[in-house]
Formats: structure tokens, C-alpha cells, sequence
């Protein structure tokens, strides 16, 4: 699969153009806006162009499924974006309809099982209906909320205006609480004819519903399924997070994630902010990789505008992304190892070598987790005096060293092994039928690494092996994670000892940044998977929309079908090798 | 020792009293015992709980203070660390686990997020401070707060039990138990029960 | 298995033994001077920390680097009859930039003819909402709000800082950064002279 200089943005290169509008004559018709690209398509041509696509043209993993609003023109557009396992770049479909209260497109979940997840999140936060979805409930916010919070035209109960900067700061800024100018002192608005007094919903009836649509009493015996939650405050759901389990004794029927604990209205917040006000906000993200983060975003608005960085700041990038890289696991190894009984003390040795990788971020960024580091056109700062020779030494003397000793600690250790291997299996077709990213696609023996399937910044300079294991179960997970940990050291050393001097950045700094209209999808490969940002500026100082695609939310799908038939036990060490991170599943 | 000497400056003790002397520094030794053994329920919501986290781990240890021994249970915990935004799809589980934690407890509300709504204040899920539901004894201001920073709020809730004493507490007066806080219900949008009549003023008017 | 069963656990319990050791054998190379002195702090900082890691807050304090930012603060230059005259102008810069809108600014205009000064007449952060972000240090063109390094900061009540709580002077900015500081002066030193060459 040759790939030639990466073709910026989604623009498909010529022979696949020409290639897809013979295929399906008359059924789609090139996206012809300024700054776009990709193929629209009608809404009942829209499943047979899919299974087309999956079944003859090799298109089997569905990447991301996006809304968007479009209220001038009264339309709203369902955005597809799919790509091969072998590697390359992708197609952007999309699907657009009048804008009406209740929008219904046929839903995908047939054809790619992943989807399943981020059509919920649409259903929540746009209103559109997927027909044929199976259980189609809200995801990020409560049963019985009002409204869709998404569109353009539902304001929050804190609504100034519909961009920043707002006029009530300067010059006349008079400090005012923002509690105090809403009528009731809270962040809360109630709609027309409301009751309180007559509040009878129960949230929960529609999940205990769903769950158990899947019960089977084939025993002849009279058992009977019991309903246990798992979380919110649970001390190994990583995070607010919580599972709804149907238990045949203890062995598992069916199981159900509840997320939305943690929203926080991250796209909501970053349609109002300026370009570069969105930068510190999505390091809050996946809030242990936030120099990842930060690199998803940066390469999305330089597809955009148009821009490259200098050579130091692409090194400097390279470096940063990396290191973060190595931090997120050992975060990840020491929590799994938490999970699985080993009480704290794998943590504290890993938290230790992560503590020397955050004093550097310190010096460098200005914060140990939010380091906010990257702008468009390079990086915010150069390197102080000293952080240099700390990274040389940590990098060449320390790390190899003490990755050896975790991994002599742990990988032999008779408890892990057999808590491990044979547990929380995914094989190779389930983990791309629901488009498992990073990791977790891995240990199942598929070979696909952002890296290297659509290179990226200067990833095509460095040597590097991308770590695959074939067995897709809780061990192999682990040993996946070592390995890359390895592979990320090396490309360190190289990047370390080819860094050349010269400027961190392009641009003078500029705090309002112009950004011609168009679409632009970013995607990089962040320590759980595959980050993409996808963006549609108009031409104003704040994006029209702005979607991320999260891979730890995404990696969930795959969640339920791993456990089924599993003990309850095991659940808790799934999950911790599933690896997710709330601020990402929840944004 | 001296009877002198055991008594608090200022205190005029006549012969039939001196039980009082024994109050007072039992107080401290009441106080003592309270604040070097904070256990706190672990109860990490966002990016501030891998703070936290890192406060308990080896290099800014938190034993060293005896609070190591961190509780999932509410019912063994005495310190709530909120740690993270909390939006309104969890605050009804928050104020259940207050209400679950006997007396003496106290809450330390961590970090931009829980004492003020943090810069996701604007959001429509995003409750603008836990303080809105919870009494909160100390404030933490960052976003994250370094491990440091944090140590340093926990110091101030070890002053603040030490500061307080028998003879004021509300645990041991008959009758004066705090009553629970009533946990809020999920509508068309948060609905604080206490709150019910004036929200029902308003939308009469 | 064909080795004895518990072979794995028995290494992991070596590695954690050797730690043991390691940390009294290095108390004694050196002499009771490794802890509360900056030089065994930076030893436990190092790539060469081996043993126990604890850096003991509050008695040891780990010296932040010189980029660390936790809340703004305002700068002011003292005059020769101590005066404080605040570098900013208000022109608002850092409050249109700031990510969640934190800043209020009231400019002071004249009042005799009403135009507006470049001084403040008020300047409020709500710390609350502040993620410490540090882009108003970073695009302020006065050199007048920075990043301080002060994280001591937990209080029994909630915190909007006004003018005066955010005011501090131009040598303790100095103190906290000084290569940042260094070239900030410089650069206003030879923007004045040109000034004064081009006035002449």
C-alpha cells in the first residue's frame, strides 16, 4: 500500500476520486464547498453505499461519527470518516437533511458495529434519530433533559454571547458573578409550564430496560438475573464511571456503561472560544497526555490555515509526544496493576519515573499536566538552559534501566500471568468491527499505528517498530504497553541526537488567529488510540463546530461484548486494560 | 504536674470547678488524635484526582501525615477530597455520599473546578461550585493544584481541627445532628429540593 | 510449570528488597547530611535517585523551575518617592484572551474631559474560574501581568482578587524569574534609547 506525501486534509488522491464517482453513478456527488472535500451522499442511497463500500472496496474501519448544525442554512449533516486497516488515507462521507425537529437517517450499526456509541452521542446531543439503531438512548446527558444541547439555537443558562471575547470584560468590566444575572442564582434554566412539584421521571427505568432485553432462562431451573451497578464512586472504575451488570450468579449476561457523569460541555465551550483560546481546554481532554492532545489540535488548524512549523519545533513536537506518551503508561500499566490486587506498590514505581518525565514538562511547559505548549506554526517556548542535558540523561542512562526492572518485577509474576492470559479475549475482526484504536487493536494482532498508516509531522524520519501481540487478552495488553514504552525511548534518542537550532515558530504571536473557512480532520496517535479533531471554520474568529474523536469513548464499544460470559472479577481488570480516561470518554 | 500549670491562661477556676481544667486539655489531646489521622474517601472526579494520586505516591507522600489510608467507603472516611469538576449528573451522587459519612467529616474542595465551577463554568452540565450543595471547609485554588499545593490545603484542615474543641462540637449536643441534606433530583434540569418554592414563585410571576 | 511456582513472585519481592538497602546504604555515604539541604533535594531529583524518593513537604520544598505558572499577578515599578505606578494600560488584551473569561477590567478615563487614561481603575481575577493557562502573560505587551510561582494558597473562602491582592513589585518579578526578566529589560532599555535617539 504505497502512500506518497500525505495528502493534507481528506482530499482522496486522484485515481480514488475518480475511481469512487464510476462506482456509484448517480448515487453521490463531490462536496463542492470552499475549504471541503469528501462525497455527499442522499439519505437512501446511504447503507447500500456503505456495505458497498466495507464489503467490495476494503473501507472496514469506520473512524468517526460526527453531527453537525448548520442553522443558517437550515440543513443538518452526519459526517462519516472511514479508513482501511492496511493503511492510507480515508473517504468523508456525508449525509445532509432540512433541519426539522425530529431528523431521521438509517443507521449504520449493521455494518459497522462501532458506530454504535457515537450515534447515541448524535441522538443526545443533535436530536437526529438513526433508524434501526438497537438501543437508542442518551449517552452524555440524563433521561427527561430538555432539549439538545448541540444546536445553534439552545443557549445555556450562562449565555452572554454567541462568541468570545465578551464585551462585559473590558472596558467597562464590573465584576459580576455570573450566578447572580440568572433568575433563580444557579446555572439552570427550566422550561415552559414546568411543575417541580409533579417530578416523576425515573431516569434509570430505560437503562434496566435495556439490559434486559438480553436475558435468557434456557437453565429449566427458576434463577433469576440480578441487576448490579458498578460505580459511580467505585475505587477501580478509573474515574466516575459507571457499569450496569445483569449477573447470572456471578458469571455475566449482559453489560451496559453509563458515562456522562463527568460532561463538560467541552464542544459547546470551544464553538465559543477563539482558535487559540481552545489550546489550554484541550489538555483537559485526556488530561495524561495533554502534549498529545495539544498536537491533534495544532495539526487540525495548520491543515486549515495552511502553515507548516520550523524544523527545531517539529523535533521539539516529536519529543513531547513521546515522552507524554511514555508517562500515559506507566499511568496505565500502574493503575491495571492496581486493578488486578497489587495495592499501590507497581504504581508508586511507575508514578516514580513519571515524576521525573513531568519535572521536565515543569521546565519546559510551565505546568506538570497542562502544559499548553503547542501554538500553530511551532511551539509556545525553546527548551531553558539545562533541560536538555536532564533529557539526555533521563533518556540514554535512566529509563532503559528502569523499564527493564518494572518489567523483571512484573511481566514473570505468577498472579499476573494467570489472572492475564485467556481473560477478556478480543479477536482480530471484533476489535475493527467496533473500531478499537490504539492498544487495544493491537494486542488483537492488527497491525495499524497512526504513525505509520498516515504519517504525520516528521514520523517518516525515525525508525520505529510498531508493538503488535496476537492474543488480544489482558496480559497481552500489558506487554503491548512495554513495548511501546521501548519503541518511544527510541525515537527520543534519535530525535535527540538530530535536533537541529533555529526558531520554535512561524508566526509572530498573534492572539486572534485568521482562519480561512473550510473542514479539516487532524488525527494523531495519541497513547489510547487514534485522537482526531475534526473542525469547520467560517471565517470568524470562533469554529462553526468542533468534534473530537475520542478514543477511549470509542474503545467502550467494545466493552460489553468482551465481558459477556465472563466472571465480575475480570470485569475490573478489563477495563483497567482497556485504559480510559473520563475526560476523554465524557469530554 | 501543677494544677497552675495545666490551666488555659484567662480562666478563673474556683475550687469546686477544677474538672474544667480537664476539658481543656483534653481538647488538645482530643484534637490531636483527630487531626493526625485524617482518612480521606477517595473520591477522585477528574484531572485533580491524578494530583491526588501523586500526593499519595512516593514523592510527596501523604502517610507521612497519616492520611495513606484512603477509603472507598464512606463509612470509614472522615475528609471528602473533591477533586474535579462536578457536573449535575453527579451531584446527586455526591450529596448521598455526604450524607452517608458520619461526624465528624469535613470537605476540601480541590482545585478551580469544585470550588467555583473552574473554567467549565459556562457549561450546561457543570454545577458552578460543590459549595452550592455541600459546606466546604477549605478552598484549593488551581487548575490543576500542584501536589504541594495540595499538602498545604490539608495542613490547613489539620489547623482547623485543632482549632475547634468539646465543648462547641455539634456531635456530642444532644438533639443537634445536622440534619441531611435533601439529594437533588434530574429533571428537565437539576431541581434542588430546597429550592422548590422559589422556583415555583418564579414561574408563577 | 516447570519451574518451581513462585519463581516470578519471589524476584518482584528481590527488586523491592534491593530498594530497601539501597536507601540506608546511601544515608550513610552520606553522613546525615541528605535531607532538609538543597543538595539532597536535587539528588532525589535526579537521574541518579536511588532508595527513597520522598521530598518532605513542608520542611523540604522542591524549587519550581523558572517557567512555572500558577496565578497572574500585577507588575509595578516603584518611582524614587515610592510611588506604585502598575505597568498596565488596560487595554484589555489578556481579558480578550483569556480561555474562560476570568478578567474584568474597568478603565479610568479623565475626569475632567472624560478620554480614557491607560491606567486600571479596577482589575479583578475570580480564581475560581482561572486555569492558569498563563496566555495573558503571554500576550501582554507591557509586561505588566505575569505568572507567579506562589502555590501556598488554600483559604477558607472563596477568592476573587482585586487590584491591590494582585499587585506586586517589580523585584520580586525579578526574583522568581530572572533570565525571563533579564531579557524583558533589556528590550525595554533599548526600545527607550532609540526613543530618546530619535526625539533628539
Amino acid at each position: 500500500m504505497t502512500s506518497p506525501s500525505p495528502a493534507p486534509g481528506l482530499r482522496s488522491s486522484q485515481n480514488e476520486t475518480t475511481d469512487l464517482a464510476t462506482h456509484f453513478p448517480g448515487m453521490i456527488s463531490p462536496d463542492i464547498r470552499t475549504g471541503y472535500s469528501g462525497w455527499m451522499v442522499d439519505k437512501n442511497n446511504l447503507v447500500v453505499f456503505a456495505s458497498e463500500l466495507h464489503d467490495q472496496l476494503g473501507y472496514d474501519y469506520l473512524s468517526s461519527v460526527t453531527a453537525v448544525d448548520y442553522l443558517p442554512e437550515e440543513k443538518m449533516e452526519v459526517v462519516y470518516h472511514v479508513y482501511k486497516t492496511t493503511g492510507g488515507p480515508g473517504i468523508t462521507f456525508k449525509v445532509q437533511v432540512p433541519r426539522a425537529d425530529e431528523v431521521e437517517i438509517p443507521s449504520l450499526v449493521q455494518i459497522y458495529p462501532g458506530a454504535e456509541l457515537q450515534e447515541r452521542e448524535a441522538w443526545d446531543l443533535f436530536g437526529i434519530k438513526f433508524t434501526d439503531h438497537p438501543d437508542l438512548r442518551r449517552i452524555l446527558m440524563w433521561e427527561g433533559f430538555a432539549g439538545h444541547p448541540m444546536r445553534k439555537d439552545w443557549h445555556e443558562a450562562y449565555f452572554e454571547e454567541e462568541g468570545k471575547p465578551l464585551k462585559s470584560r473590558w472596558p467597562e468590566g464590573h465584576a459580576v458573578m455570573a450566578e447572580s444575572k440568572n433568575i433563580y442564582g444557579d446555572n439552570i434554566t427550566y422550561p415552559e409550564g414546568f411543575n417541580p412539584e409533579s417530578q416523576t421521571f425515573d431516569p434509570e427505568k430505560a437503562l434496566y430496560d435495556a439490559l434486559k432485553l438480553y436475558s435468557k432462562d434456557d437453565i429449566g431451573l427458576g434463577t433469576d438475573h440480578i441487576i448490579v451497578n458498578m460505580g459511580p464512586q467505585h475505587p477501580s472504575t478509573h474515574g466516575v464511571f459507571r457499569i450496569a451488570v445483569m449477573l447470572d450468579g456471578e458469571k455475566i449476561v449482559n453489560l451496559k456503561p453509563v458515562m456522562g457523569y463527568l460532561h463538560r460541555n467541552h464542544e459547546k465551550i470551544g464553538e465559543r472560544n477563539t482558535f487559540i483560546m481552545n489550546m489550554p481546554y484541550t489538555d483537559r481532554l485526556d488530561y495524561l497526555s495533554s502534549m498529545s492532545n495539544n498536537f491533534g489540535y495544532a495539526l487540525a488548524v495548520e491543515k486549515l490555515m495552511n502553515i507548516k512549523p520550523t524544523e527545531r519545533a517539529e523535533y521539539l513536537r516529536v519529543t513531547m509526544a513521546e515522552m507524554t506518551r511514555i508517562s500515559s503508561h506507566l499511568m496505565a500499566i500502574g493503575a491495571l496493576l492496581n486493578d488486578l490486587g497489587a495495592y499501590f506498590t507497581p504504581m508508586l514505581y511507575a508514578l516514580e519515573e513519571r515524576e521525573l518525565i513531568l519535572d521536565i514538562f515543569e521546565a519546559v511547559a510551565g505546568s506538570r499536566m497542562m502544559c499548553n505548549y503547542f501554538r500553530f506554526g511551532g511551539v509556545a517556548r525553546d527548551l531553558p538552559e539545562g533541560t536538555f542535558q536532564k533529557i539526555k540523561n533521563l533518556f540514554f542512562e535512566r529509563l532503559p534501566r528502569k523499564i527493564d526492572e518494572i518489567d523483571r518485577f512484573l511481566s514473570e509474576n505468577e498472579i499476573i500471568r494467570s489472572r492475564g492470559i485467556g481473560q477478556g479475549i478480543l479477536t482480530a475482526e471484533d476489535a475493527i468491527r467496533y473500531s478499537a484504536a490504539g492498544p487495544l487493536l493491537r494486542a488483537s494482532g492488527i497491525p495499524y499505528d497512526v504513525r505509520r498508516a498516515e504519517p504525520y509531522s516528521i514520523y517518516d524520519r525515525f525508525e520505529f517498530d510498531v508493538a503488535v501481540r496476537q492474543n488480544g487478552d489482558i496480559y497481552d495488553r500489558l506487554m503491548v504497553r512495554f513495548e511501546e514504552i521501548r519503541q518511544s525511548i527510541r525515537i527520543v534518542q534519535q530525535a535527540i541526537k538530530q535536533i537541529p537550532d533555529g526558531p520554535v515558530t512561524t508566526m509572530k504571536p498573534m492572539y486572534q488567529v485568521r482562519v480561512p473557512p473550510g473542514e479539516s480532520y487532524g488525527r494523531v496517535e495519541g497513547p489510547k488510540g487514534e485522537l482526531g479533531f475534526y473542525l469547520i471554520s467560517n471565517g470568524k474568529p470562533n469554529p462553526w463546530r468542533y468534534h473530537v474523536r475520542a478514543p477511549s469513548f470509542i474503545n467502550l464499544t467494545a466493552f460489553g461484548p468482551m465481558c459477556v460470559g465472563q466472571k465480575v472479577a475480570d470485569v475490573v481488570a478489563v477495563l483497567g486494560s482497556i485504559d480510559i480516561v473520563l475526560g476523554e470518554v465524557d469530554r | 504536674m501543677d494544677s497552675n500549670e495545666m490551666n488555659t491562661p484567662g480562666y478563673e477556676i474556683p475550687p469546686e470547678m477544677q474538672g474544667q481544667v480537664a476539658i481543656t486539655s483534653l481538647d488538645k489531646i482530643y484534637n490531636w488524635g483527630r487531626s493526625a489521622s485524617v482518612w480521606p474517601m477517595m473520591f477522585g472526579l477528574a484531572c485533580c484526582a491524578i494530583e491526588m494520586i501523586c500526593a499519595a505516591a512516593s514523592r510527596y507522600d501523604i502517610a507521612r501525615f497519616g492520611m495513606e489510608v484512603m477509603r472507598p467507603s464512606p463509612r470509614q472516611s472522615d475528609l471528602m477530597i473533591i477533586s474535579g469538576t462536578v457536573t449535575k449528573k453527579m451531584i446527586p451522587v455526591i450529596v448521598r455520599l455526604y450524607n452517608q459519612m458520619p461526624e465528624p467529616k469535613y470537605v476540601l474542595a480541590m482545585g478551580a473546578c469544585a470550588s467555583g465551577g473552574g473554567p467549565f463554568k459556562e457549561g450546561y452540565n457543570v454545577v458552578s461550585g460543590v459549595d452550592k450543595f455541600v459546606p466546604v471547609d477549605v478552598y484549593v485554588p488551581g487548575c490543576p493544584p500542584t501536589p504541594q499545593a495540595l499538602l498545604n490545603g490539608l495542613m490547613k484542615i489539620q489547623e482547623k481541627i485543632r482549632g475547634e474543641s468539646i465543648k462547641n462540637s455539634r456531635w456530642y449536643q444532644k438533639g443537634a445532628d445536622m440534619a441531611e441534606i435533601p439529594v437533588p433530583m434530574l429533571g428537565p434540569d437539576l431541581i434542588d429540593p430546597r429550592k422548590i418554592t422559589i422556583i415555583h414563585n418564579i414561574k408563577k410571576a | 510449570m516447570n519451574d518451581m511456582y513462585g519463581k516470578g513472585i519471589i524476584k518482584g519481592l528481590g527488586v523491592s528488597l534491593k530498594r530497601f538497602f539501597e536507601t540506608y546504604l546511601d544515608d550513610l555515604t552520606w553522613l546525615g547530611k541528605r535531607y532538609r539541604t538543597d543538595e539532597g533535594i536535587a539528588h532525589r531529583a535526579s537521574k541518579n535517585a536511588r532508595g527513597i524518593f520522598t521530598v518532605q513537604y513542608p520542611e523540604e520544598k522542591i524549587p519550581v523551575p523558572e517557567e512555572f505558572r500558577f496565578l497572574p499577578f500585577l507588575v509595578y515599578d516603584e518611582s524614587t518617592n515610592d510611588e506604585i505606578i502598575l505597568r498596565c494600560t488596560s487595554c484589555g488584551i489578556c481579558a480578550k484572551v483569556c480561555p474562560p473569561q476570568c478578567i474584568w477590567i474597568i478603565r479610568s478615563s479623565d475626569p475632567a474631559t472624560g478620554r480614557p487614561i491607560p491606567d486600571p481603575a479596577e482589575f479583578y481575577i475570580d480564581t475560581d474560574i482561572c486555569m492558569n493557562c498563563g496566555l495573558c502573560a503571554e500576550f501582554c505587551p507591557f509586561d505588566a501581568i505575569k505568572m507567579d510561582h506562589d502555590y501556598e494558597l488554600a483559604s477558607f473562602r472563596r477568592n476573587v482578587y482585586n487590584k491591590g491582592r494582585l499587585s506586586k513589585p517589580a523585584k520580586y518579578y525579578q526574583g522568581i524569574r530572572p533570565i525571563n526578566a533579564g531579557h524583558e529589560d533589556a528590550a525595554r532599555a533599548t526600545k527607550a534609547a532609540a526613543r530618546m535617539g530619535q526625539s533628539e
